[in-house]
């Protein structure tokens, strides 16, 4: 699975331990694919002493802050970034 | 207790932190994992690093549009050409801020930053408030940091969850135009680096 650029995604809503790089708050949300980093071992396993490899795609991922946040006191336009692995990203077929 | 750490707190009082990882580094020397050398190097490689670097690297670039082109495409490239060795292997990537979009850096998941640059995070980018509400109410956070921008400006926050160390290039000040870069880089402060505030004449 690999994304474009423009494509909407979903942060999957795995509860899955340990030095995962996915935070809390992204879980379930979706946003839009803006680039593609590169490709990392995955820190996931390089926490734990591992190679990590095969590498895994890293992309940085847009959010627009009121869907993150129901309360979000500024301007709709106001966005984040966030750098998500692409294991961690399903693609977004809902029309929100 | 040996005396010949550099590093060597103030004698008495201890945190239990600084207590920890001192018998943890004294397994290692003692084990041969570590050399003393090693540690020392370390630590110098640490405070050789510091936010006059960023300084430098940002009022290059307001004076210098090629390296301005160059530090936005390939951070480390920049650095390396102002002598700055960022060897670190997380990548490094500068983002611009216009008079459209603002742009503030937080690292929710613990604190990531630019070390290889700037050395390191001050304490409040360390802690649970600002890792918290940086993402949540950035521009309050940024308001209790002296800086509001307009309602028409893009905040955009960059959480760094992984492989990417982020540092911000502010805009020049006005009435800045005659200028010589040295003293340009004096006006930019580590908190313009983060995006928390911007440099001000």
């Amino acid at each position: 699975m690999t994304f474009e650029p423009g494509e909407r995604v979903r942060v999957l809503p795995s509860e899955k331990p340990g030095h995962v790089r996915t935070p809390a708050y992204l879980k379930g949300k979706a946003g839009w694919i803006e680039s593609l980093i590169g490709a990392f071992p995955n820190p996931e396993e390089v926490a734990y002493g591992l190679s990590g490899l095969p590498e895994r795609p890293l992309y940085k991922v847009g959010f627009k802050q009121t869907d993150l946040w129901d309360d979000y006191r500024g301007p709709a336009e106001d966005y984040l970034y966030a750098d998500i692995y692409e294991h961690w990203l399903e693609p977004e077929r809902g029309t929100t | 207790m040996s005396d010949h750490h550099s590093h060597e707190e103030t004698r008495g009082i201890m945190s239990p932190y600084a207590a920890r990882i001192r018998a943890i580094e004294a397994l290692l020397l003692e084990k041969g994992v570590l050399t003393e050398p090693e540690v020392q190097d370390s630590i110098s490689y640490m405070e050789a690093r510091s936010p006059a670097n960023g300084a430098k690297l940002v009022a290059r670039a307001w004076v210098n549009p090629d390296f301005k082109a160059l530090l936005l495409s390939d951070g480390k490239a920049a650095a390396s050409e102002l002598g700055m060795a960022p060897e670190h292997p997380a990548e490094f990537i500068v983002v611009e801020n216009t008079p459209e979009l603002h742009n503030l850096i937080v690292c929710t998941l613990c604190s990531c930053y630019p070390r290889a640059i700037l050395g390191r995070p001050p304490d409040w980018y360390k802690s649970f408030e600002y890792r918290s509400r940086a993402v949540r109410e950035p521009r309050a956070v940024m308001r209790e940091f002296g800086f509001e921008p307009p309602e028409d400006v893009e905040v955009v926050v960059h959480d760094s969850t992984a492989d990417v160390r982020y540092m911000v290039l502010p805009m020049r000040p006005p009435g800045t135009e005659d200028m010589k870069e040295e003293k340009l880089a004096g006006l930019v402060t580590r908190d313009s680096l983060v995006g928390v505030n911007v440099p001000r004449l």
